[in-house]
């Protein structure tokens, strides 16, 4: 599966707290999530961020807190994969679990500059630079992993009888 | 090759004599816990998985501790809908206002977590129970809703940190300065997925608060757990809270670390992190001039008996700053209690405090003292992101009980022998 989009570039140690604020989670409605999704280092990027956008972030992406409201609500927002030079563990976790595609490339992270379009393939790793035309590789999730994601979730994975 | 004492405990779980660093395992859980904020995402994924009953009442377990007493109708939603599924499924260790506290103060304090355990819990700072010589970390609500109905969780098996501690900590330092010492020297990452383990001859010199202080931020180093190993003080704690018999686990004497680190407690100053990460760590001698609006003294890192009296003993008889607000925050009923009864909460109030009721509350920006922008807090909590108490222009420094407490007397960052 490819997923292909523009990209919204972040750096290292972008926390649970800033993806989204704890003020706002009296829901767990995603949609009401992604309305403020990131607004704390970017007021704009409810407005600006399209469907099928990719996220590209540092080290530790998704540290702290392990609310799960934090990868829907990216999610929810229309990013259809996070590029990121590490992630913390339980946004790791959390983003199999809720079916976000995530995938770690430093190399790429270096490289990749805001708005460029880019292209990921899951089953093999390569990540494409579209605008500069370079090319990276990353270590592809292994295939029940990828079927977890691509089926939405693990409770959805489940219900389906995958796992 | 031995195993580390993270990894004895998972293998044991997994009903396994061996795993090593890297394994996937899928271990039995001895209780799977939530809150208020976490709970409800699990619920809706419980129900959609079909499932009739969770796999144990007594160890499903429900705190409602975030926006408690219910700070808005969303929130007072929130936890009717953990009240009502606790209800209809009679899940016995359901907290509610009256008989919660913070959950990760709670739960020892309740015997509920016993060395040797395996809790998994949709709150990051699970990993506090490894104080207690439990294997503990935090996973998300999806993790919680499927541990719920099933008992189990699947992890990778981690590699460890060994934390040699030497020596004995002086006056006014604690817990809460041996963990931010070690997070400003290895950083915010500088231990992800791996298990922090505490060993050496300095461990017989803290208290069960201070193992609890630090196991508590073991995340706030990217941890999947801190664990400290069982000693006399442990077990002297868990025959006093609970009914339940310990299971003693040891690492190897062979056992593989990715690194050892060593950290003498008698060399450790009072130590404050600066915004806006916890690895931002300076010394109260290099602080400067930090001149703040509000102290909060509590939440699940520093909301202990012996926390809040560390600071009781220092604002006695003192006047907090004009400028300040200073918010204590006792982090059971049982420690609210019995500062009560010794005239505790008194002193805090005769000096121009604030006390409230158990709650997370301001230490994630949820209620009960939110920072205006441009405004500075020093606070006994764990993070200090961006926004985490308040506006995105504000700030907190994480400290001890002791530095917070003479700084809301000072107004502004102070060590606690400049206010004697």
């Amino acid at each position: 599966m490819i997923r292909t989009g523009k990209v919204v570039k972040y750096g290292d140690n972008v926390d649970t707290d800033v993806i989204i604020p704890a003020r706002y989670l009296t829901t767990g409605d995603p949609k009401e999530l992604a309305v403020h999704c990131m607004e704390d280092i970017d007021l704009d990027f409810h407005n600006k961020v399209e469907d099928g956008d990719i996220m590209v972030a540092g080290y530790n992406f998704g540290c702290g807190s392990s609310r799960e409201h934090a990868p829907i609500s990216i999610k929810a927002s229309g990013i259809s994969i996070v590029i990121a030079k590490s992630f913390a563990r339980i946004f790791y976790r959390n983003s199999i679990n809720i079916g976000l595609a995530i995938v770690e490339c430093p190399e790429a992270v270096d490289k990749i500059s805001e708005g460029d379009k880019v292209s990921v393939d899951l089953d093999t790793g390569v990540i494409t630079d579209e605008t500069t035309g370079e090319k990276f590789q990353a270590e592809p999730f292994p295939e029940f992993i990828q079927q977890i994601i691509t089926n939405g979730g693990l409770v959805e994975s489940i219900k389906a009888g995958i796992i | 090759m031995g195993m580390t004492m993270s990894q004895k405990i998972l293998a044991a779980h997994a009903g396994l004599d061996k795993v090593e660093a890297g394994q996937l395992v899928l271990v039995n859980l001895d209780r799977v816990l939530g809150n208020d904020v976490t709970s409800p995402v699990a619920i809706k994924e419980f129900n959609k998985m079909g499932v009739k009953d969770v796999y144990d009442k007594t160890k499903v377990t429900m705190v409602m501790d975030h926006f408690t007493p219910n700070k808005d109708i969303k929130a007072a939603i929130q936890t009717k809908t953990c009240r009502d599924f606790c209800n209809e499924l009679s899940i016995v260790n359901f907290f509610d206002v009256g008989r919660m506290g913070i959950e990760h103060a709670l739960l020892p304090e309740k015997g509920l977590v016993v060395s040797g355990d395996v809790v998994i819990g949709a709150d990051s700072h699970t990993c506090t129970y490894g104080a207690l010589g439990a294997f503990s970390t935090g996973v998300g609500s999806t993790d919680m809703a499927c541990g719920m109905a099933t008992g189990k969780a699947w992890f990778k098996v981690p590699s460890a940190i060994k934390i040699v501690l030497t020596g004995e900590m002086p006056e006014y330092v604690s817990g809460k300065d041996v963990i931010l010492h070690i997070i400003g020297k290895i950083g915010v990452d500088g231990a992800l997925y791996k298990s922090m383990e505490y060993t050496g001859e300095g461990v017989k010199n803290l208290t069960m608060a201070d193992r609890l202080t630090i196991t508590n931020m073991a995340i706030e180093a990217g941890a999947k757990n801190g664990i400290f190993p069982v000693d006399e003080v442990t077990l002297q704690y868990i025959k006093e809270h609970s009914d339940r018999e310990p299971v003693v686990y040891e690492a190897d004497e062979d056992a593989v670390y990715d690194e050892v680190l060593e950290v003498n407690l008698s060399e450790l100053r009072p130590t404050v992190a600066f915004p806006h990460l916890p690895e931002n760590t300076r010394t109260i001698d290099e602080v400067g001039e930090v001149v703040i609006d509000q102290v909060v003294i509590g939440s699940c890192t520093n909301g202990l008996y012996k926390d809040i009296k560390e600071a009781a003993d220092i604002i006695r008889g003192h006047k907090i700053a004009d400028n300040v607000r200073a918010i204590i925050i006792p982090a059971t009923q049982d420690i609210y209690l019995r500062l009560m009864k010794e005239g505790l909460l008194a002193d805090f109030i005769e000096a121009g405090c604030v006390v409230s009721t158990p709650t997370c509350g301001p230490c994630l920006g949820g209620h009960m003292g939110i920072l205006a922008k441009g405004e500075r807090a020093v606070a006994t909590t764990n993070r200090n992101f961006v926004g985490r108490m308040g506006d995105p222009e504000s700030e907190v420094y994480l400290a001890s009980p002791a530095v917070a407490a003479a700084s809301a007397i000072a107004g502004k960052i102070a060590a606690p022998w400049e206010v004697k």
